[in-house]
């Protein structure tokens, strides 16, 4: 199924990155192709270059991390579980004893632009946001759209038009042409970094499972089965404190490791990160009230693991497919197409949200529920591979076939 | 970190061995190492087997005449015990199964019969041993006639008597030998039937307990309970026994009746819980897994409650849901489907497998968990947590 996804009339920023496009496309057709790219960056700045990706597997709802509290639609789709979200973080900011928690839960919201704000967790990439490291891209989607987990990821990590078609992913083709060391912090090498041989896996000896999202599918699948149901039920209880102690240190303490790997000279210049639970289909806003908080305290451990280095770094935190616009029937959201990215570094050119923003009206959701997409996910990872490896655009065509042009005005130089 | 978490299970394995057996001398060490040898042979096996059905009629005897590891020595014993006795009678005569089982060097120790003596014997005369009646008694209850079949003490007594004198040759070390001057004199009397002195009493004594009516009904419902279900029908264990008697304990007649039964796949009848063992076997079945290190699974085998080898007792693993579907034991499963999910996650996809594996019979609750999961390590580990992949 491929709905045209650029069909909606042009906001400003689309414009104005349409614009430089053109620009580069005139520059790149008067010079040999290579040189119209590698000209700006030196080799010696490209091996100082770090790059970080954050996938978050199962699909983070765009719509709960970046609300679109400006959009005339927001109040009836989403207003009540905004402010649920909002009381949620404050309960759980107080029971931490996080001041800049309990502070920025009381503000009103953290506030983006006009239109848009953050998820009330999300205080270290608001910060940065303020700083201009921060880019929002919102409305995002791969050219995927169905909505299967599976599919979904197949199609992000490898880079291709179609799920499956590619067998290898694009970071690893990237990788594999330059022969920059890259690690995944991964018990398996994810689909993304398959390709390289320069890729490698890391995870410490005793790994912080995603349990109780798990627990919960399992305790889902066995709501017919009285007996496994019963046990189940029993076990949960008797692990609840053992466990919810631990729920979302296995991010923080990858990332913080991540960008300490990335730090030595003789380590990785590329870190893969992955984080699973996102899959909210009941209890959203509990849910992400815990995941989010530890999303946005794991940046603010890898930046401050990665130290001075932030300055070239850049980090791209993208999810498989956005969700359904509207809560469903059990406070959660159902799998849906647009979402969100976010880009962060010392480079970016931040501090504004980058999207051509379909607007949450009936009318306007994709087949009437989702979040209409209207910017390719490869239009973000293309200028951000270049940037790290360094690559012309024959070479950029093999890391993503078929992608559409990449936006220009991503970086600040 | 699967091959850490793994480890980790690994080193409590060792732990528990150790703990069970004393320090390891280079000894202890070979031994235990021919205990793995053994069962990474047993798995392989029934992973890779195209009769799976051969190979679970073949376990389920090996499990009804069980021997464990109580002590260093027997851990070397119990999968010799499975391939030398169980396998080459498991689709013969359930005589010569019997006679093959309990005579094995493993079963002898195991039971203690190569240490009775018959009380007037040289040996005994010579007050160096004495009988010791374990192995007549798990003869009769466990083996052959079950508990309740009417046998008294006495019986258990002469049973005693006349399993005398087999016992593990000391010359050899590893074979089992009849040794006169271990056996009682005189004639036993066993069930009313009295038997003759000397070693050609055990053949004809171990012919009259095979063709005892309770042995038939004991086989049969032991074999319905593993094969059918925990309850089974008494008509389908009647129309088993019947042919196990009339067939002289043929064991492919008896399987046949089994099998070819309506009762057999009556669709009301509830399915097994796996034991933990079938459980990681029918996992690296399903996916066409190879063992790679037969300690990983030993590892979480035992964590989910089985240890291998080391059955707790001479009934050998029991049969039945309760004694295996506990709120600790079923956590300890989804863990297990946790981890093995994510080492083997690009070793299929799950939605494809469970449909090959279960076709019409895959609930629409499984299979929504598995295509909702958010990744297909998720995807594995619900359909290997699955309420029909924990059943069999």
């Amino acid at each position: 199924m491929n709905s045209a996804p650029f069909d909606v009339p042009l906001s400003l920023t689309r414009r104005d990155g349409l614009r430089a496009l053109v620009r580069a496309a005139a520059l790149a057709c008067a010079m040999p192709a290579r040189l119209a790219f590698a000209a700006p960056t030196t080799s010696r700045a490209n091996s100082q270059r770090r790059l970080v990706i954050v996938l978050l597997r199962g699909a983070l709802d765009g719509l709960a991390a970046v609300p679109a509290t400006g959009d005339p639609a927001w109040a009836e789709l989403r207003g009540h579980a905004e402010a649920a979200a909002r009381s949620q973080a404050l309960a759980s900011a107080t029971a931490a004893g996080n001041a800049a928690g309990i502070a920025a839960a009381k503000a009103s919201e953290l506030r983006l632009d006009t239109t848009f704000a953050l998820h009330p967790a999300l205080t270290t990439l608001h910060r940065w946001y303020l700083q201009k490291e921060l880019m929002v891209v919102h409305a995002v989607a791969s050219p995927y759209r169905e909505r299967s987990h599976f599919d979904a990821q197949q199609l992000l990590e490898s880079g291709g038009d179609r799920p499956y078609v590619q067998t290898t992913g694009w970071l690893g083709r990237a990788l594999q042409s330059t022969g920059q060391p890259a690690m995944a912090l991964t018990v398996a090498m994810p689909l993304a970094l398959r390709g390289a041989d320069s890729a490698s896996t890391w995870t410490p000896e005793r790994r912080a499972s995603n349990h109780q999202d798990l627990m919960m599918r399992v305790a889902q699948m066995y709501r017919d089965d009285v007996p496994l149901a019963n046990a189940l039920s029993q076990a949960m209880g008797q692990q609840d404190i053992a466990m919810g102690a631990d729920h979302d240190r296995g991010l923080i303490s990858l990332a913080r490791q991540a960008g300490k790997f990335l730090s030595d000279p003789k380590g990785p210049r590329v870190a893969w990160l992955e984080a699973g639970g996102w899959d909210t289909h009941t209890q959203q806003a509990g849910r992400l009230g815990r995941l989010l908080p530890s999303l946005d305290e794991a940046l603010a451990a890898l930046r401050n693991a990665l130290g001075q280095h932030w300055a070239t770094t850049t980090v791209l935190v993208m999810t498989e497919f956005g969700r359904s616009a509207a809560l469903n029937g059990t406070g959660g959201t159902d799998h849906g197409t647009g979402g969100v990215a976010f880009l962060a570094g010392g480079e970016v050119a931040g501090g504004r949200v980058v999207a051509d923003w379909p607007g949450l009206a009936r009318g306007q959701l994709l087949d009437s529920r989702d979040l209409k997409p209207t910017l390719d996910i490869r239009r973000l990872i293309g200028p951000v591979v270049q940037r790290q490896f360094v690559l012309g655009s024959s070479a950029l065509e093999r890391i993503l076939p078929g992608a559409p042009d990449g936006l220009v005005d991503l970086y600040r130089t | 970190m699967r091959k850490a978490a793994l480890v980790g299970k690994q080193s409590a394995t060792e732990k528990v061995i150790k703990d069970e057996l004393g320090p390891m001398t280079p000894f202890h060490k070979e031994l235990r190492q021919t205990n793995l040898q053994g069962l990474a042979r047993r798995w392989q096996h029934t992973i890779e087997s195209t009769t799976p059905v051969t190979e679970r009629w073949s376990q389920f005897w090996s499990n009804h005449f069980c021997v464990a590891a109580t002590d260093s020595t027997m851990s070397a014993l119990v999968w010799p015990h499975e391939y030398e006795a169980i396998r080459p009678h498991a689709l013969g005569s359930y005589k010569d199964l019997l006679r093959a089982a309990i005579l094995h060097p493993a079963m002898l120790l195991y039971l203690d019969n190569a240490q009775s003596t018959g009380p007037q014997s040289k040996a005994g005369a010579r007050r160096e041993k004495g009988l010791n009646e374990n192995l007549a008694r798990e003869l009769l209850e466990l083996h052959t006639l079950g508990v309740h079949a009417g046998y008294t003490q006495q019986d258990v007594k002469q049973t005693a008597m006349l399993l005398t004198g087999w016992t593990v040759s000391q010359k050899t070390g590893d074979k089992s030998a009849f040794v006169p001057a271990m056996h009682q004199p005189g004639t036993k009397v066993v069930l009313g039937k009295t038997y003759r002195e000397g070693p050609e009493a055990l053949d004809v004594f171990l012919t009259d307990l095979s063709r005892h009516t309770a042995c038939a009904r004991f086989m049969a419902s032991k074999l319905c309970r593993h094969f059918v279900t925990d309850d089974p029908s008494p008509v389908l264990i009647n129309a088993v026994a019947q042919r196990f008697t009339k067939s002289d304990g043929d064991l492919v007649e008896t399987a046949n009746a089994l099998f070819g039964h309506d009762l057999a796949w009556a669709p009301d009848n509830p399915p097994k819980f796996k034991r933990p063992e079938e459980l990681v076997i029918s996992a690296n079945r399903m996916l066409k897994l190879p063992v790679r290190s037969i300690e990983q699974h030993l590892g979480a085998v035992l964590a989910m409650g089985q240890s291998l080898g080391r059955a707790p007792s001479p009934q050998g693993w029991p049969d039945r849901t309760e004694e295996w579907l506990s709120p600790d034991a079923l956590l300890k499963r989804v863990q297990w489907a946790d981890l093995f999910g994510d080492a083997y996650r690009e070793s299929a996809d799950p939605r494809e497998v469970m449909r090959l594996a279960f076709a019409e019979d895959l609930s629409t609750s499984t299979a929504h968990a598995i295509e909702r999961a958010e990744s297909g390590a998720q995807a594995l580990a619900l359909a290997l947590a699955s309420p029909e992949f924990l059943r069999r």
